[in-house]
């Protein structure tokens, strides 16, 4: 079973749940930049969650299956057709052999999710099919899908494809979204202290994501950020969701692709559960921090899992 | 904490071999201690990051284990793994080691003598895949950043960053001195291990002319 890509769109790549476990060597994790809406993908095509799907950026490719298949479209919204057939979002669709799915325009959120049954089938590099750019390895061939190619699907799991839409248990950003992050703290972070008129100013700002922005991370423009100690840092780890600040005085939200470590001042972490929705954030949005603790962001996270739990648990579609 | 899934134990922030070497030995014993909710370890220079699943880690009970680990007496006499990496010293990959030694006020004769006489050990690996922060490099050729970083800097390049050198695993944007290149392959992801260093290892430069074998 294969899918030929006959228009990859503006950044299309392989992406499981990322490339655990080899931080020590400077491997960087990747993995979906939205990895609720990932799951999703693969749960209502009958997979389970870690398969390998397609990440769609801002504009959506055009894919012909070259054999009869399940997939479905999660994340983004996007207009679709399937030959000349609308294409509804979040659920699971049959594609006959020679048949094309055409990305059109887009609505909320900037990143969409292919999903396949059977999962997109590339070889597995220290553990994850995920795309590493900047490595140039997983994936297909360490790069972006381009015309031509062909991407193998894997053989199907066994569950059926569910029966209900899916779809994200967050809104999807239009245009800006509010984001809830940890403030770096004094006793065991290894970042510099960035100082509490700091911290004040920059949960305050509404940020605008900068046209560099990518998988790697977001570059956030406003009123620069003034550091309280501007004395160099030693490099450390860099968690997914890491606002580090640099002499500028513009923060950076670290994002999937990120490297292992940074050298830059922290200010604060993007809690885990509203990694998702700080994903589907594009070039030109507005973003706002809202600081909370760790135990609100552990309840936050249990909640969307038990949300997710839920509807992933809808009956099967035959 | 580093936000709701790592957590970071840090020791004095500064880079020094006894510092790294907890840091090292305190990653491991993570490791091996099959904390539930694990699902990466890193350490760096003074620090060690566990990343954890937020919800399957008890944070209550790991993070007093975490200090006391910290805090235990350093094991002597742990296996340290010694590794030559042949370099051919100058030309196009490393172009800047006549600035080196403009620099240093000595030979590029004499910046190689430097660079092959002393240990480094790897205090971390970051940056790029298999990159190497080493240290520390003899302050005669201790040469600073460059002011504005190189769009590409080839592969296998050996660099020097004040106290720091490092071997560049692939091609990348870099603004450390180059002086030569590696004759060993820093990364491949289909080798295992993929990397032939790791942080706390020591690893010791030798020139070699072009052409000499990889």
């Amino acid at each position: 079973m294969t899918i030929r890509v006959v228009d990859p769109g503006l950044l299309t790549t392989v992406q499981d749940r990322g490339r655990w476990g080899s931080q020590s060597l400077g491997v960087p994790v990747a993995g979906p930049m939205d990895e609720v809406s990932h799951s999703l993908a693969n749960v209502v095509v009958g997979n389970p969650p870690d398969r390998a799907t397609l990440e769609v950026t801002l504009v959506g490719p055009a894919l012909e299956f070259l054999a009869d298949m399940t997939f479905a479209v999660t994340g983004a919204e996007f207009e679709m057709r399937l030959d000349d057939i609308p294409v509804q979002m979040g659920v699971a669709h049959r594609a006959g052999r020679g048949s094309s799915l055409r990305f059109g325009s887009r609505g909320a959120g900037a990143r969409a999710y292919v999903g396949v049954a059977g999962g997109i089938d590339v070889p597995l590099v220290l553990g994850s099919r995920s795309t590493d750019l900047a490595s140039g390895f997983g994936g297909l061939d360490g790069r972006r899908l381009c015309e031509g190619d062909q991407l193998a699907v894997g053989p199907r799991v066994g569950r059926a494809p569910r029966r209900v839409s899916l779809r994200p248990p967050f809104p999807l950003p239009e245009g800006g979204s509010r984001i809830r992050a940890i403030a770096a703290l004094d006793y065991d972070d290894p970042g510099p202290r960035c100082g509490d008129a700091a911290l004040a100013g920059f949960s305050t700002t509404r940020f605008t994501l900068a046209a560099e922005s990518n998988r790697m991370g977001y570059r956030l423009y406003g009123p620069p950020v003034a550091l309280a100690d501007e004395t160099p840092v030693l490099s450390a780890a860099t968690p997914f969701g890491t606002v580090q600040v640099p002499p500028s005085g513009h923060p950076i939200l670290l994002m999937a692709d990120r490297q292992t470590t940074g050298g830059y001042a922290r200010i604060a972490t993007v809690i885990s559960a509203d990694l998702p929705v700080a994903g589907q954030l594009g070039p030109g949005d507005w973003i706002r921090f809202e600081l909370c603790d760790r135990r609100s962001a552990v309840a936050a996270l249990i909640a969307q899992q038990q949300t997710l739990m839920r509807v992933t648990r809808c009956p099967a579609k035959l | 904490m580093t936000g709701d899934a790592a957590v970071t134990v840090s020791f004095p922030a500064r880079i020094d071999p006894d510092i790294s070497a907890r840091a090292v030995a305190l990653a491991e014993a993570v490791w091996a201690a099959g904390y539930p909710g694990v699902r990466d370890v890193v350490p760096s220079y003074h620090a060690v990051t566990v990343y954890l699943d937020p919800i399957r880690a008890d944070l209550d009970s790991l993070w007093p284990a975490l200090e006391e680990a910290a805090g235990a007496p350093l094991e002597t006499g742990q296996p340290q793994r010694d590794i030559v990496v042949p370099v051919v010293y100058g030309g196009d990959a490393g172009r800047d080691l006549a600035e080196v030694a403009r620099f240093a006020g000595v030979s590029p004769d004499e910046v190689i003598r430097l660079h092959t006489q002393r240990h480094y050990r790897v205090y971390m690996v970051g940056f790029l895949a298999g990159f190497p922060y080493m240290g520390i490099v003899d302050p005669r050729i201790a040469i600073p950043r460059r002011a504005t970083p190189r769009p590409a800097v080839g592969a296998g390049s050996v660099g020097i960053a004040g106290a720091q050198t490092g071997i560049y695993p692939a091609t990348a944007p870099g603004g450390w001195h180059l002086i030569g290149r590696a004759t060993v392959e820093p990364f491949d992801p289909g080798r295992d291990p993929p990397c032939p260093w790791r942080p706390g290892d020591v690893i010791t430069f030798e020139s070699v002319s072009e052409g000499a074998g990889r």
